[in-house]
């Protein structure tokens, strides 16, 4: 029965969506320890610390809810969820195989940067109904910085639905040609780094980095509420990474066996570009608000808007 | 010339080669943790060398170091010398909730009486226990390590002969400079 079919395909994705992200957290504590010369989580669950974020997660299950007195308690309680559900409904329209998406949107692209900018309404729902000015002044920051970077990832990613000539995922993936990764290699970049400064992720973390503004937006915040904004970071890397192993890496396409290990490739790219995202944390230092909006729009918009020229003249000619 | 964005990629590699080397983090409460050599955990006491002279209470910043004494005459051995006095120890505490380890007690003890063990594993529930009497700081004797081997080419120390005067004259006292700069 298709109603069946359907369930279990957004059973899938609720699943991937509740574990990848818990994968990439652990790998973050580990790689991030080792890179720095130390061990991270050796206790929880006897090997390795495998189940630290388990025992994370059960803790914050278990803490009291604590709303401020003075906070819009409404958009306080429902922020959360407008930062953390637009990552699942991406997850939707993002292929794992030849033809095999939960549900695959002849606007897929569109529809995922749309979606993910949806996330930005939640961060700014939580700094400005925390009743606290600091908050209020993170959340301001996190919202500047993120319509910033909206820029340059949507003329990324336009430049490689150009290149594909269709702007659904899957489209874009069966289009995918190595040679892709020199020709769309800037719109790459850009496109990674725009979703790191999306992300909110270090070196672009200055609206939420407790040695500048505590956690901003969400310093009121305790017990599931925060775990749950946790749970939008780790899914925002997955989303993001899978996006642009979609757009740009060539999504499911593997050596061997693509209709059966699309998945398998898929699974491979991202992790990679989540490794990517937890050494580019450990590595630099921040970006200063100014800093991080030259980069934006002198650095990432004008090489988007370069490649965007060269996807034109290489469609038109070829 | 250095290639824009070279900075950024040997950061990188940084980062990368420390993920690749083993960390050097010792697991405490399965390991015992390698201490360094001269580490101060313990202050040990000798008793049969103190003579009560009370030096070590005295410099101890902190005042933690609790002495009682009394004198005792002892016979002389010649004819007609009058008897000896001496100093007997009755209590030599020490009290950790207050010591703060700077080691002025061993370095002012003439006699060789203290010494640094580097054992650390005596916390307690109650500060009262932080108190170690006479008796539980001879039992930590036994774990003051050797005297570290010589650093290579040092100087030899006082005692042995060593100590050459500094350059210039030692203690001549300068009356001729210090012209106000």
């Amino acid at each position: 029965m298709i109603a069946l079919e359907v369930v279990a395909k957004l059973l899938g994705c609720l699943l991937v969506f509740l574990t990848v992200p818990l994968l990439v957290g652990q790998m973050e504590h580990k790689a991030m320890a080792h890179m720095q010369s130390r061990l991270g989580p050796m206790y929880a669950g006897g090997f390795h610390g495998w189940a630290q974020l388990v025992a994370d997660g059960v803790k914050f299950a278990q803490k009291e809810s604590v709303v401020p007195a003075r906070a819009d308690r409404r958009v306080f309680e429902l922020a959360p969820a407008v930062a953390l559900l637009p990552y699942l409904f991406v997850l939707i329209t993002i292929p794992v195989g030849p033809g095999q998406t939960a549900r695959d949107l002849s606007v897929g692209v569109f529809f995922a940067l749309a979606i993910v900018s949806v996330g930005v309404i939640g961060v700014l729902m939580a700094g400005w109904s925390s009743a606290n000015k600091y908050s209020l002044l993170g959340g301001m920051r996190a919202g500047a910085q993120l319509m910033a970077y909206e820029l340059p990832l949507v003329l990324a990613a336009a430049s490689a639905a150009m290149a594909a000539g269709t702007l659904s995922l899957d489209g874009i993936v069966h289009a995918w040609r190595w040679w892709w990764l020199p020709y769309q290699g800037v719109a790459a970049v850009v496109f990674f780094v725009a979703a790191l400064a999306e992300l909110r992720r270090p070196p672009f973390d200055m609206p939420v980095a407790d040695s500048e503004i505590v956690f901003g937006p969400f310093t009121e915040y305790t017990g599931l509420r925060f775990a749950l904004f946790l749970l939008a970071e780790y899914a925002g890397i997955v989303v993001f990474a899978a996006l642009t192993a979609v757009l740009f890496l060539g999504g499911w396409k593997g050596p061997f066996f693509e209709p059966q290990l699309g998945w398998l490739w898929l699974l491979l790219k991202t992790m990679a570009l989540s490794f990517v995202v937890i050494w580019l944390r450990v590595t630099y230092p921040r970006l200063r608000a100014d800093q991080l909006q030259k980069l934006a729009w002198i650095g990432l918009v004008p090489l988007a808007l370069a490649q965007i020229a060269l996807t034109g003249i290489v469609r038109v000619a070829a | 010339m250095s290639v824009p964005g070279e900075g950024l990629v040997k950061g990188l590699g940084v980062t990368l080669r420390s993920m690749t080397k083993r960390s050097v983090t010792q697991e405490y409460p399965h390991v015992r943790p390698d201490l360094p050599p001269r580490s101060r955990g313990v202050i040990a006491l000798l008793e049969e060398n103190c003579t009560v002279c009370m030096l070590c209470a005295r410099e101890c910043p902190d005042w933690c170091i609790y002495i009682d004494s009394h004198k005792e005459t002892v016979p002389a051995r010649e004819e007609g010398a009058r008897p000896r006095t001496r100093n007997v120890l009755d209590r030599f505490a020490i009290d950790y909730s207050l010591c703060m380890y700077c080691g002025i007690c061993i370095e002012v003890c003439p006699f060789d009486a203290l010494f640094w063990s580097p054992e650390f594993e005596y916390a307690e529930h109650s500060l009262d226990f932080m108190t170690h009497e006479r008796d539980r700081l001879s039992e930590w004797m036994p774990t003051v390590p050797a005297p570290p081997a010589d650093v290579p080419n040092a100087e030899p120390a006082k005692e042995l002969g060593g100590g050459a005067a500094p350059p210039g004259g030692g203690a001549r006292v300068r009356r001729d400079e210090g012209e106000p700069a």
